[in-house]
């Protein structure tokens, strides 16, 4: 056995914690450093909480996630200066997907994938914005975005530290999230399309619900005051445990959406990365906008990406881990391994990996190098688990 | 048995020599603190292994582990049908949940790996 099975050194002081933090290491949390916070990897078994997800209800706590709010008369157009995505005519409790990039001729620069909302106007009918930032890349993209303001009309305020944000995800999320509220914020909520939000009083505390998530499932992300995280928390648990619901960490999200065929940004998705070679063209609108690293991007959309993000289905229970050699016909190296796990759902080991074009249709038999031993995998389409039909409708293009 | 089994700080336990053989598992620390077991690779039978030397690999949901060998010997026999059921080591990892058999090329080295009382120690718990 090695090292992973030592017990933990104690962690340096200087990591973060969630408004729940003290509650998962209190529920039998596995806490783990996880890009500068003190995270739940799991609570029992990472293949339990991925599986209740899948048949009734997974509550996760994301309050790491950034969270900026962008207001002023400004704000709107603002972003749709700087995001790779159509800010202009997203619509009151609209959702959309972008990338966050910087200037750079090339090679391109991303400092971030995102979630842009524009959340209720106000009373004068000005946007207010919102973005959702990954962890590790929020004091950087909040510097860059700071560093891009203008004189006047644009207020950035990170709420992260004032706020908590739960995930429930899972079939049963949307109707449990709706029953904890009043009749009429319930059918606000049990109405959102996919991508759309909604202001609601959830078990008695003022919330923002949205029906997104990072898991492939249906559901919703709920964001509260950080003093409401613990109680509004125990309030979802309390209505999620008699539904075969439970808690869940970091681990099963990451399998999750490994299932799923999401990106991870530092996995999938780099500072450099070619979007398009990641199928994340529909994050990326050129026509006839301006935005930091528009220049970069044009050029990779007109050009052939070296390697392209595939599924690989290893049928055994040997997972291919990131930086697994992937092998072609001949032995040589035609592709690496980004992300790879057992997938529970499956049953068994699945992985992406970005490999050369040549190698990337759908029935391609390819090898995976994984430390001593060669293990033979399949290229299939992504995503590797697909949900029932049902829930939310799907969200609009833009 | 247990008060007999002698324990590697890698969390293998070994037990005494009997008819010139030992057997060899992982503690149930290990196993609690591994979770989500879902592939194990055992050695050859024949091989000859010095202790420390990676016989073979446990991975779990989140990661792969070596197993190493607490003594030096020759593995004579391996827990075939334990891959295929992982749920073993959970429910006896002292015994049915065995992994391998080992012939020590010298048995006085077992008696120099930690007692329970050191392993226990050693992970603040108990081991089962």
């Amino acid at each position: 056995m090695s090292d992973s099975v030592t017990p933990p050194l104690p962690r340096p002081t200087s990591l973060r914690e969630t408004p729940l933090g003290q509650w998962h290491a209190a529920h039998g949390g596995r806490m783990v450093d996880f890009a500068g916070w003190t995270m739940p990897v799991q609570y029992a078994s990472i293949v339990d909480e991925h599986l209740a997800t899948r048949s009734s209800v997974g509550l996760f706590d994301v309050s790491h996630m950034g969270r900026l709010s962008v207001t002023g008369p400004g704000a709107l157009d603002w972003l749709e200066s700087m995001l790779t995505r159509k800010v202009a005519g997203i619509v009151p409790g609209q959702f959309r997907y972008t990338l966050v990039t910087a200037d750079a001729p090339a090679p391109v620069v991303i400092l971030d994938d995102a979630l842009v909302s524009r959340d209720s106007d106000a009373a004068d009918g000005t946007p207010r914005m919102g973005l959702v930032i990954n962890a590790g890349n929020r004091e950087r993209v909040v510097a860059w975005l700071r560093s891009r303001l203008p004189a006047t009309g644009v207020d950035l305020v990170d709420h992260t530290l004032d706020t908590a944000m739960i995930a429930v995800q899972g079939p049963k999320g949307v109707d449990l999230v709706a029953g904890l509220s009043s009749e009429g914020d319930g059918t606000r909520i049990r109405a959102l399309g996919n991508y759309r939000g909604t202001t609601a009083t959830v078990a008695g505390h003022a919330a923002a619900v949205s029906r997104t998530g990072y898991t492939g499932e249906d559901g919703v992300e709920v964001t509260v005051a950080a003093v409401d995280a613990v109680a509004v928390w125990e309030a979802i648990l309390a209505a999620a445990v008699p539904l075969g619901g439970r808690s869940c960490g970091l681990g099963a999200r990451d399998t999750l959406r490994l299932e799923a065929g999401m990106p991870l940004y530092g996995h999938e998705l780099h500072a450099d990365s070619d979007p398009f070679a990641l199928g994340l063209g529909l994050a990326v609108n050129l026509e006839g906008r301006t935005f930091p690293g528009r220049g970069a991007l044009a050029v990779l959309k007109a050009g052939q990406p070296e390697r392209i993000r595939i599924g690989l289905d290893l049928g055994s229970k040997r997972s291919a881990r990131e930086g697994n050699p992937v092998l072609g016909g001949a032995g040589g190296e035609i592709g690496v391994v980004t992300s790879g796990s057992f997938a529970p759902t499956i049953g068994h080991a699945v992985a992406m990996a970005m490999v050369a074009p040549a190698f990337a249709s759908e029935g391609t038999v390819v090898e995976i190098a994984i430390r001593d031993a060669r293990q033979q995998a399949r290229v299939v389409g992504l995503p590797f688990h697909r949900r029932p039909p049902g829930g939310g409708k799907p969200p609009a293009a833009g | 048995m247990l008060k007999d089994v002698r324990f590697a700080k890698s969390h293998e336990w070994i037990s005494p020599v009997a008819g010139g053989v030992a057997t060899v598992g992982i503690s149930a620390y290990a196993v609690e603190a591994l979770t989500d077991l879902v592939f194990m690779q055992l050695p050859a039978v024949g091989r000859k292994v010095k202790a420390g030397e990676s016989i073979g690999e446990i991975e779990s949901v989140k990661a792969v582990s070596d197993l190493y060998a607490p003594v030096s010997g020759e593995i004579v026999e391996v827990n075939s049908t334990l891959p295929d059921h992982l749920e073993t080591l959970g429910q006896d990892p002292f015994g049915a949940g065995w992994i391998v058999k080992i012939r020590p090329d010298d048995p006085a080295n077992i008696d120099a790996l930690l007692d329970r009382a050191a392993y226990e120690a050693l992970i603040g718990s108990q081991p089962h």
